[in-house]
């Protein structure tokens, strides 16, 4: 049964989530009407659920399942569609937020349970385009080259990437027909290419772009520099990658 | 370096700009000169265009088969799109969707266009004299007048979208500045080409065209 919210106020914020119970499980939504306070983000909210997975209508339910870590916008874990745009749900306060509040898996992932997606392709394309700088060796190779300061400060930008998934989600060609490997990737191939020790291996990361999935997939809808929650300039990453691919090309034709 | 999806795709984009888009701006020209020449003017362009040498060679490797294999090959990328405007109402977005949606009008219109005029040249019920008067008789038909209209804008936005992704994808314009900019110039180029060719409907529609070249002899490409 419903039991009377404790709040002296009464007032309360609706939220209507997507959920689905197993992978392969049919999606559907529940309302759910949460006690208001103040500054609550989208994972206090969730929390609330969670202590009284009760619904609108007053029947109880399973709790809401979804992920989180850091809770400030760090780790990428709580990535979700909020209101239409997909975005951290650590970050996402109520107060800002228009009502109802409508929260969906990013269902361009696997999704695994309600709102718990599955990154595992993101982590992929990060060891595909090998995204560090390998600098294990039997002895001390010693100190590596300096970096100008003012490419360490743009590459400084690209490293804030936190792998969350957003930018895939907001892409129109990462989807189940296009092997695309997505704007994460691409922009990480920038920033470990920029490197002094990273560019050692800068063509090999190249050539694994100039292959099915790789950056020919970007049709410049821009959608992943709007939606990226640590305003990485993908779409400049991807132009750049797009001049350095071109040139590999020309390199590798002409020096077969 | 062997067939894979990365080179068919920077080919279909090559293709994209050599020949076609070069085609297009062309085919926009040659058709204006009916609005400036009228009928004599549209004659004699054409007479030039077919006077080039190996044209048959230049209409099939230069034109056809470029055309093909970008159409072809566009009608997939566009499949593997999934459009999500509803969402994301950015103006690069729309441009993303129609660049598609223009593609495939293109297309569509582009057969309909060639099997009314070149086609009927190869079978020989015209002859490249008669394709102005052609084009007289197309118009008198309202429907064929908007319909060209349509295809025309779709086929010149979709050139000079294509152009502006031409840029990214090659590495040319690579900051937001550049971008910027690059498609300041593109919309102005698809306000110009549109109307050369909305001109020529225009042209197209005047008596001038109604009478068929007295002399009807074929032309020698
Ligand atoms: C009038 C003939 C055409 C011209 C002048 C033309 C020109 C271009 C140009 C310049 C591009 C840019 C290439 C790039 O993105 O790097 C392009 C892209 C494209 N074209 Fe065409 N095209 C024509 C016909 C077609 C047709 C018939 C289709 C069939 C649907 C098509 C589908 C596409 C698609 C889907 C793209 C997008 C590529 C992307 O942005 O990822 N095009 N076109
Ligand atoms: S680039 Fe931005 S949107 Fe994409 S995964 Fe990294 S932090 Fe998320
Ligand atoms: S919990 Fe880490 S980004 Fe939200």
């Amino acid at each position: 049964m419903a039991t009377e919210t404790p709040t002296k106020a009464g007032k309360m914020v609706k939220f209507i989530i997507t959920r689905q119970d197993s992978p392969e499980a049919a999606p559907y939504t529940e309302e759910f009407e949460i006690p208001y306070r103040s500054n609550m983000n989208v994972i206090s909210a969730l929390m609330e659920i969670q202590r009284n997975p009760v619904k609108t209508d007053g029947k109880s339910t399973t709790p809401v399942c979804w992920e989180s870590n850091c809770l400030e916008e760090v780790c990428g874990a709580c990535s979700m569609v909020i209101n239409g745009k997909p975005r951290q749900a650590c970050s996402s306060l109520v107060d800002k937020l228009e009502q109802p509040v409508r929260v969906a898996p990013m269902s361009t992932f696997p999704i695994v349970r309600d709102l718990v997606i599955n990154r595992e392709r993101m982590f992929n394309a990060l060891k595909r385009v090998k995204a560090w700088i390998p600098i294990d060796g039997t002895y001390d190779l010693g100190p590596g080259p300096r970096m100008a300061e003012t490419k360490r400060q743009w590459a400084y930008e690209l490293s804030k990437c936190m792998t969350c998934g957003v930018c895939l989600e907001a892409c129109p060609n990462v989807n189940d027909r296009s092997s695309f490997i997505g704007p994460a990737a691409v922009s990480q191939v920038r920033l470990f290419n920029a490197h002094p020790t990273g560019e050692m291996n800068k063509a090999e990361r190249l050539e694994t772009l100039m292959e099915d999935g790789g950056i020919e997939g970007c049709g410049n809808s821009q959608n992943c520099v709007r939606s990226c929650p640590k305003g990485i300039p993908l779409t400049t990453s991807i132009a750049a990658i797009n001049r350095d691919t071109t040139a590999q090309l020309f390199k590798n034709w002409l020096s077969f | 370096m062997k067939g894979n999806s990365y080179l068919t795709r920077k080919i279909h984009s090559l293709l994209g700009v050599i020949p076609l888009a070069l085609f297009l701006v062309n085919h926009a020209i040659t058709n204006y000169s009916a609005f400036e020449g009228g009928l004599e003017g549209f004659n004699k362009s054409v007479a030039l265009l077919n006077g080039l040498p190996l044209i048959y060679f230049l209409e099939i490797f230069g034109i056809f088969l470029p055309l093909f294999f970008h159409g072809v090959y566009g009608l997939y990328v566009a499949y593997q799109s999934n459009w999500n405007n509803s969402r994301f109402q950015y103006g690069r977005n729309w441009a993303f969707t129609l660049q598609r949606i223009s593609g495939v009008i293109t297309f569509i219109f582009i057969v309909w266009h060639v099997y009314q005029t070149r086609y009927q040249v190869l079978v020989g019920n015209l002859t490249h004299e008669q394709l102005g008067n052609q084009m007289y008789e197309i118009f008198t038909n309202p429907v064929s007048v908007v319909l060209y209209t349509i295809g025309v804008l779709a086929a010149v936005f979709h050139f000079a979208n294509g152009m502006w992704s031409f840029l990214v994808s090659w590495g040319i314009t690579v900051g937001p500045r550049a971008q910027r900019i690059s498609s300041y110039i593109w919309i102005g180029v698809f306000v110009i080409v549109s109307t050369l060719f909305l001109l020529s409907i225009v042209a197209f529609r005047s008596e001038e065209f109604a009478e068929t070249a007295s002399a009807v002899r074929t032309w020698i490409g």
